[in-house]
């Protein structure tokens, strides 16, 4: 991968395989050209560098930059978006303020209305399992209608809601089959559909994509743990 | 400022609820920044205006601030509009220049951290009686929340140094709650968030929070209310 200029200071992202928020911040990174390390970690065994430069939430993905930590992977993208901004390299976030607005507000949505509740209908049971599928599948509505008549979210080009709702593109669908949970069915939500085919297929996202396989693999292999910690997580709700 | 006379093609209108503390957000910044906004209390317990559904139909909740009529929903999205639509209010921006995209990073991860006061505060009233693990486990994660929010502070005057920045004004708004959340959840802001405490305290001093907050009394009969609401113990 090329750069029109070297940063000033190598870049390193700790990530752990598979998951979605550490791609959002590759694909963030190689839209801007900005080269990149990865120091992979095991998230049942973390390593001191995460805990320390990520006490908070002890979570990947962490960007290190100049000796200092960015957490939270879209506060990641925004922070990519501002710091490697150059005239030659696309924006990630819209120039407006009004569809700066809107972008944050979509990506605020799917990460609460969507993903969060996507997750827990595929690992929880019963009444509770019925009500995330239900709520996945009305916010899977609402952004299926968002699509219409668009290439990305984001428009024309990709951008940072089509970063926010990456896990809908590529981690859904192996959810899905992990699971044994359909959450979308044949000939549902046309345009996120196609939007998923547009997204996986992008020349910049493929390079961190994960391999549906060796996902599936991994989803499969925590099966378990996934469920014992969903059915914690909707005791406490 | 809120009521002045505006040009049209300028005019905002704040839809919000008087305790709402994501309303209050937006109005502690618009006063901060000296923009005039007409405040419209919106009836969330009855029917839901016309106005309110049409502006935010696909979450049907306030705050929305209304810029020339179009809708910008989500408190912290409505903070950063108003620092990049009015780059020459007459008040400070909220975020850190551009010319520091670090502090910028760490302003949005703690303004978005701030968030979790009020989930971890709301699950320990709206928890039912029989529920003493679950009120244990929230108790523990706001205690760690506002100790998490107490070492950022640090010394500073502010979280945005000697700013009055994003930070402060996302969390501010919770602190009214928090002597009910101490109530429910049997703990300490005084004791777990010491400097966070005298924060508040100063905060409480600026002429924009006093104006847009209520006193603590005024939440709890709120919550109190809710609980009754949602047929709570």
């Amino acid at each position: 991968m090329s750069s029109q200029q070297q940063p000033a200071a190598p870049v390193k992202l700790i990530t752990a395989f598979g998951s979605p928020f550490a791609h959002r911040v590759e694909v963030a990174l190689t839209l801007k050209g900005v080269p990149y390390e990865l120091v992979v970690e095991d998230l049942a065994n973390k390593s001191e560098l995460l805990l320390a430069h990520n006490p908070v939430h002890q979570s990947v993905p962490v960007l290190l930059h100049s000796g200092r930590a960015v957490c939270e992977s879209l506060v990641i993208v925004e922070y990519v978006d501002e710091a490697f901004h150059q005239a030659t390299a696309p924006r990630i976030l819209p120039a407006d303020p009004y569809h700066r607005a809107t972008a944050r507000f979509w990506a605020d949505f799917i990460a609460n209305k969507c993903l969060r509740p996507m997750w827990l209908s595929m690992w929880a049971e019963g009444e509770a399992q019925a009500r995330f599928a239900r709520e996945t599948k009305e916010s899977l509505g609402v952004l299926d209608a968002q699509l219409e008549g668009k290439r990305f979210f984001g428009g024309d080009a990709l951008g940072f809601v089509d970063l926010a709702a990456c896990t809908l593109a590529r981690w859904l669908g192996v959810l899905e089959e992990v699971a044994g949970v359909r959450l979308m069915a044949d000939g549902e939500y046309p345009a996120l559909r196609r939007w998923a085919k547009e997204y996986v297929s992008d020349e910049v996202v493929r390079r961190s994509l994960p391999d549906r396989d060796e996902l599936a693999a991994f989803f499969a292999a925590n099966k378990e743990r996934y469920r014992s910690r969903v059915r914690e997580a909707v005791q406490q709700q | 400022m809120a009521g002045e006379q505006q040009q049209p093609e300028t005019e905002l209108v704040l839809l919000d609820f008087w305790v709402s503390p994501f309303g209050q957000r937006c109005r502690i910044a618009l006063a901060e920044k000296g923009l005039p906004y007409e405040y419209s209390e919106q009836d969330l317990l009855g029917a839901k205006s016309d106005l309110l559904l049409r502006s935010n139909p696909v979450h049907k909740k306030v705050p929305v601030l209304l810029h020339a009529g179009r809708p910008v929903c989500e408190s912290l999205a409505i903070l950063a509009y108003l620092d990049e639509a009015f780059p020459d209010a007459a008040g400070p921006a909220l975020l850190p220049s551009a010319a520091d995209p670090y502090a910028r990073a760490r302003a949005r991860f703690w303004a978005a951290y701030s968030d979790r006061v009020y989930e971890a505060g709301t699950r320990l009233w709206k928890l039912k009686g029989g529920e003493a693990r679950a009120k244990l486990q929230a108790r523990a994660e706001i205690v760690e929340v506002l100790g998490n929010l107490d070492a950022e502070l640090g010394e500073k005057e502010f979280f945005g140094g000697e700013v009055f920045g994003l930070v402060d004004v996302a969390l501010v708004p919770f602190v009214p709650w928090l002597p009910s959340y101490e109530r429910y959840g049997e703990f300490s802001v005084e004791e777990t968030a010491p400097r966070l405490a005298a924060w508040a305290r100063r905060c409480a001093e600026r002429e924009s929070v006093a104006r847009s907050l209520h006193p603590p009394e005024k939440v709890d009969e709120f919550i109190t209310l809710l609980k009754k609401v949602y047929g709570i113990e």
